[in-house]
């Protein structure tokens, strides 16, 4: 290919990105923008928290189990070796609390709760139901898209802290009802070594970060979404990837700045 | 009937229209105006071109035309979902502007729209789908506005179907509960997008009476669009034939019935070949398929070499 092709092509693909990146910054202020009318209409949140967050906690919670089961035995094998096999519950809580609580939880709600917002405004869009919303002087943006914005921020950190619960729990059971440490150990080094500010509170603060990403990527994919069956369908699909992978970069960021600063 | 050329909104007006606020069109039997109107979805396809319509207050005008000719536009452009790339459009004397939403709503809460599909909220059953706009733009306690939406439901015939789920009911009872949704806030305007598309005949003349009711009883100006000639014509008042994005003929319907322009009759008459054509512009069909290069072939060549072609 000629140099010059190829550097066209390239800016070409680096104003696109720009361009969406700008116009999805665009749509994520016009939604805050409605989100005082979504709080004085709560029951709209309520209902979206219920059907974002509820229908979420099946596959959370056995995730959850899953990840605590399987950190307690990793954990113990590496543990063992330097004779700190008691550490295990903080380990398990750390790694819960600070890391994977709230990274897997977005991972799940991207593919879960993100893709069914994705596929229900996309599909709103094709039916016209948002055009006649429009034509009968209701803004779908705060009547429709605000509500969800908001039931996702606030589902997200609950349902971190639920696989982290459950986690934790999944931990006790490998740790101390399989392996057999202590039960006393196991409780105390974690209520020692977990911060609230620094460990539970940082994890929350991502979570809520993630639930912001996770939920606008969601709704401007259908929002946008070309009104064909496979105009929805390539939305759906692009809620997962663009989701995951800002879940990903904002973790590392994130991380950095929280974790990174001498204490 | 007039057939030649866009009738100008100014024929029906003793003075032209001022740039922003018309004055006269207040007074004016026009509800609206569609001025010399030009517009495209993008810049090399132009759906409406220099096309000029009114509608009388409290009559049905039907908006009639093939598939893609720009009827829906139109009415997009009439709620301000798009804005013209030139001229205007009027709504009671104010023209539309599309960048000013607080006006734009204003306008739009005057008017209510059918949609093709009839456009329901599938989450919703058939009361919460009439209830809808009245609980969005009214504080109208629930003892009345229940009382309104049996009324509307009554005025369609689907009282009984109140409690029922969108999915559960038919196409044609579909755009029935669109209608009373539609007409729930008692609206000034109410434009229909194919109301009769897909409907079964007697689904079809159920939405047709239904339509020239409820405009009778209310006073409502309304617009239909569509392409089913008997329908329009039984119902409406008056009518605009659309065609390639200019309006070829207007009149009352037994005006167009009557009328000898070719382009009006060959619609009317639903005639597959006239001054619109069967086919979509294409190459001679025998260039289609190659048949001239091959005939051209042989004899470019010399007559003796072809011989020596097939000798061997």
């Amino acid at each position: 290919m000629n140099p010059h092709d190829l550097l066209a092509g390239l800016g070409r693909w680096a104003l696109g990105f720009l361009f969406r990146l700008g116009h999805g910054a665009f749509f994520l202020v016009e939604l805050l923008r409605n989100t005082p009318a979504s709080l004085r209409r709560f029951y709209l949140v309520v209902a979206q928290i219920h059907a974002i967050g509820n229908y979420s906690v099946v596959i959370i919670a056995a995730s959850g189990l899953a990840v605590g089961f399987v950190l307690a035995l990793q954990g113990y094998y590496t543990l063992s070796r330097y004779g700190a096999a008691e550490s295990l519950g903080l380990l398990v809580a750390l790694s819960l609390v600070r890391e994977l609580g709230p990274v897997v939880t977005a991972l799940l709600f991207a593919g879960r709760a993100g893709t069914s917002l994705t596929a229900e405004i996309g599909l709103m869009k094709a039916g016209e139901q948002l055009a006649a919303m429009e034509m009968m002087a209701i803004d779908p943006k705060q009547r429709v898209l605000a509500p969800r914005l908001l039931g996702g921020i606030i589902a997200m950190p609950l349902l971190a802290a639920m696989f982290s619960a459950v986690g934790i729990f999944g931990g006790y059971v490998v740790g101390v009802l399989m392996i057999g440490i202590d039960p006393g150990q196991f409780w105390s080094q974690m209520q020692a070594g977990v911060d609230v500010w620094d460990d539970v509170g940082n994890g929350i603060f991502k979570s809520l970060v993630f639930g912001v990403a996770c939920t606008v990527v969601a709704l401007y994919q259908g929002y946008e979404a070309e009104a064909t069956p496979e105009g929805v369908a390539k939305a759906t699909t692009r809620t997962v990837v663009i989701s995951s992978l800002a879940v990903l970069l904002l973790d590392f960021v994130l991380t950095a700045v929280m974790f990174s600063a001498p204490r | 009937m007039s057939s030649a050329g866009s009738p100008s909104c100014s024929d029906q007006r003793t003075q032209p229209i001022a740039p922003r606020r018309v004055p006269n069109a207040v007074t004016s039997d026009d509800l609206i105006c569609i001025d010399r109107v030009t517009f495209g979805y993008d810049a090399g396809r132009t759906i409406l071109d220099d096309v000029s319509l009114a509608f009388r207050r409290g009559r049905i005008t039907a908006i009639m035309g093939g598939s893609g000719c720009g009827k829906t536009t139109l009415l997009r452009l009439i709620g301000g979902v798009h804005a013209p790339n030139k001229g205007r459009v009027v709504f009671d004397g104010d023209e539309i502007d599309t960048r000013n939403r607080e006006q734009l709503f204003r306008l739009r809460r005057r008017l209510g729209m059918l949609f093709q599909f009839g456009a329901l909220f599938t989450d919703l059953t058939v009361f919460e789908n009439v209830a809808f706009p009245l609980r969005e733009h009214t504080r109208l306690p629930e003892s009345m506005i229940r009382d309104i939406v049996l009324l509307k439901l009554n005025a369609v015939g689907l009282r009984g179907a109140a409690q029922l789920r969108i999915a559960e009911v038919s196409g044609g009872m579909a755009r029935r509960v669109a209608l009373a949704r539609a007409i729930a806030l008692d609206p000034e305007l109410i434009m229909y997008d194919e109301p009769f598309a897909g409907l079964d005949p007697i689904s079809m003349g159920v939405a047709a009476n239904l339509i020239r009711r409820l405009n009778d009883a209310t006073g409502a100006t309304s617009l239909i669009v569509s392409h089913d000639v008997k329908e329009c014509f039984l119902i409406s008042d008056y009518a605009y034939l659309i065609s390639s994005g200019r309006v070829v003929g207007h009149g009352t319907p037994a005006e167009l019935t009557a009328t000898d322009d070719p382009e009006v009759r060959q619609f009317i008459r639903g005639e597959p070949d006239g001054p619109v054509p069967f086919h979509y512009p294409a190459p001679p069909l025998a260039e289609g398929f190659g048949l001239q290069a091959r005939r051209a072939a042989p004899s470019a060549e010399p007559r003796s070499a072809q011989r020596g072609e097939r000798d061997r």
